[in-house]
């Protein structure tokens, strides 16, 4: 690992003006993602500001919502009642990312703003624009079996790899920042972002800001809601693809309904034409089969991964089913 | 870089004037080649100073094992290497360093992590207690001595991270049955495939109802 200032403010003002003094620093909360990245030299910031001791780690109940400070762990908001009874698919989405001992260690806004796990990033050796911009997409005529079907783009094909942050996506979530120039305020689909030209940018955080807390809004789906992740082991592995699916039913019919897809994407894929096609029809197989074909309208397949193809309608059909209690 | 090759873990006490020189010297030059111009020129002075204190030692308290330490170390030292490189207790294993494999399980604060995705000096003031402080005295913690009984291992290299993340297991509530222990286990890798055995081991000592 290289070697790097540290530093360790307690409060907010300094964190920031820490970060921002310096282009070449970066924030370090649980360290799940950063460590293991500066250890194999994909990362290499000059100074981190440890946020640990900032008081960021609150789970409250607010005024039309819950509001999950960034310093909350994982296992907390997976464990804390209120997610419990009123976020269920946060927290199953939670419990399906990493191990019991991660999720002791990471932190919301270190989930949401982990970097993908493609090889070609991973390895400083082989190309990769979102590393090293310029020098290639190794993973677009190399080994893709991993990567994106939607919004991808000819400088870099890398899923984003956050579980957390796809049930963020289905439920409307909003990220509150803060940096240099003021607070803000980032829907949490405007949150990540697409590729393009420049997939160095994972998101739309600006150099210094600081994600503060994330607000969820009070919603329809307090049961009826499934987290599905297929992955290559039963656990501790990332999704092949995930879903996030949640239903409001009266009786048979379907009221309302959030869908959002990981493993698919530079960015959790919301699906919002497909949970349009699911309102006023009735929970079935055949609805949830018909929303599917409409989710999956666009895909592209690339050598190695065209059974994502297969694979990501039929688990949005088996979320469905589970959500509704079909299964 | 040269310092890329030094020993990140180092005594406490093994001071290299020499080297804190050199390393002075190459972070100003980090710095300049780092900051706009302007910027370093009127910030200069301090700027420099708070450099350098990257490449120095800093001060960390540890409880680690009931035992209380005050301690010099390299920010870059994840806590894994301070257990097993500064101080000696090498039973905490090293099996992946990147969060993959559970070997070196620890508890903070009485919660499970793993000790080479943290940095040492990101716990400071806590307490940790490593696979060596579960015993009392000559009398084995209850998991010890289930993992004995039901054979939870054959080379022994994940055990200690077994073990202490068993421990938590249980302790948080995750022990209910054989599919919740199963995933609630999943971030410890055993290569021998003792897992059969570790289950069976962790359901005694749940069922058992000793205090864990
Ligand atoms: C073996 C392994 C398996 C895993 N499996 C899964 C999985 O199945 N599903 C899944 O979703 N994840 C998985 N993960 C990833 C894990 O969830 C992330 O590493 C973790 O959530 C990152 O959080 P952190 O607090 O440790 O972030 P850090 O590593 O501390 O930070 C990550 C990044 O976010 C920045 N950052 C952190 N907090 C803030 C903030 N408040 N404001 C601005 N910037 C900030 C940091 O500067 C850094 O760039 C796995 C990780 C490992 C090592
Ligand atoms: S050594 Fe820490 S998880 Fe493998
Ligand atoms: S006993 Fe050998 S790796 Fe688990």
């Amino acid at each position: 690992m290289n070697q790097f200032q540290y530093v360790r403010p307690t409060k907010q003002k300094a964190a920031i003006e820490a970060l921002a003094r310096d282009a070449n620093a970066q924030f370090i909360a649980g360290g799940t993602n950063l460590l293991d990245l500066m250890k194999r030299g994909v990362m290499q910031p000059q100074k981190l500001v440890d946020i640990n001791r900032l008081p960021l780690n609150k789970i409250e109940r607010m005024d039309g919502g819950i509001r999950i400070g960034a310093l909350a762990l994982n296992s907390a908001v997976a464990e804390d009642q209120l997610v419990q009874q009123q976020l269920p698919l946060l927290a199953q989405a939670l419990n399906a990312g990493a191990s019991a001992q991660l999720r002791n260690m990471a932190t919301v806004g270190g989930n949401m703003l982990q970097r993908t796990r493609c090889h070609y990033f991973y390895d400083t050796a082989l190309p990769c624009n979102k590393r090293e911009p310029g020098s290639g997409c190794g993973a677009l005529e190399g080994i893709n079996r991993m990567h994106a079907i939607f919004g991808f783009s000819d400088k870099c094909i890398a899923v984003h790899p956050s579980d957390m942050s796809v049930a963020l996506a289905a439920l409307d979530a909003t990220v509150l920042v803060s940096g240099p120039k003021g607070e803000r305020r980032i829907a949490f689909l405007d949150f990540h972002r697409l590729p393009g030209d420049t997939p160095q940018k994972d998101t739309n955080l600006e150099q210094g800001e600081l994600v503060v807390a994330v607000e969820v809004p009070e919603n329809a789906f307090p049961k009826n809601v499934h987290y599905l992740k297929v992955r290559e082991r039963a656990s501790y592995a990332f999704a092949l693809v995930s879903v996030a699916a949640a239903l409001q039913l009266d009786g048979n019919t379907i009221k309302a309904a959030r869908l959002a897809m990981g493993g698919v994407a530079h960015k959790p894929w919301r699906l919002t034409e497909a949970e349009a096609a699911l309102v006023g029809k009735p929970a079935t197989e055949e609805t949830f089969r018909q929303a599917a074909a409409v989710a999956m309208q666009g895909a592209k397949a690339f050598k190695h991964n065209a059974y994502k193809l297969k694979l990501a309608p039929n688990s949005i059909v088996q979320a469905l089913k589970n959500a509704a209690g079909l299964a | 870089m040269a310092q890329e090759n030094l020993n990140p873990t180092a005594p406490a006490d093994d001071h290299d004037e020499a080297r804190r020189t050199f390393l002075k010297q190459t972070s100003v030059l980090t710095a300049l080649a780092l900051t706009p111009g302007p910027v370093v020129q009127a910030a200069a002075a301090q700027w420099d100073e708070k450099v350098a204190a990257a490449f120095e030692k800093v001060p960390l308290k540890l409880d680690i094992n009931g035992k209380k330490y005050r301690l010099q170390v390299e920010p870059r030292t994840t806590l894994l290497d301070l257990l097993r490189e500064q101080l000696h207790l090498t039973g905490t294993k090293k099996g992946c360093d990147y969060g993959q494999c559970g070997a070196c399980t620890v508890h903070v604060d009485g919660q499970r992590v793993n000790s080479c995705l943290t940095l040492a000096v990101m716990q400071d003031g806590r307490k940790v207690t490593t696979i060596e402080g579960l015993a009392e005295g000559d009398k084995l913690h209850p998991m010890q001595e289930a993992f004995i009984k039901h054979d939870g291992f054959q080379c022994g290299y994940c055990t200690p991270g077994q073990i202490m993340s068993a421990v938590a297991c249980i302790r948080e509530g995750h022990a209910n049955s054989e599919g919740e222990i199963r995933e609630y286990m999943s971030g410890n890798i055993c290569r021998c495939g003792a897992y059969p055995n570790i289950v069976a081991a962790i359901q005694e000592v749940k069922n058992g109802g000793q205090k864990v």
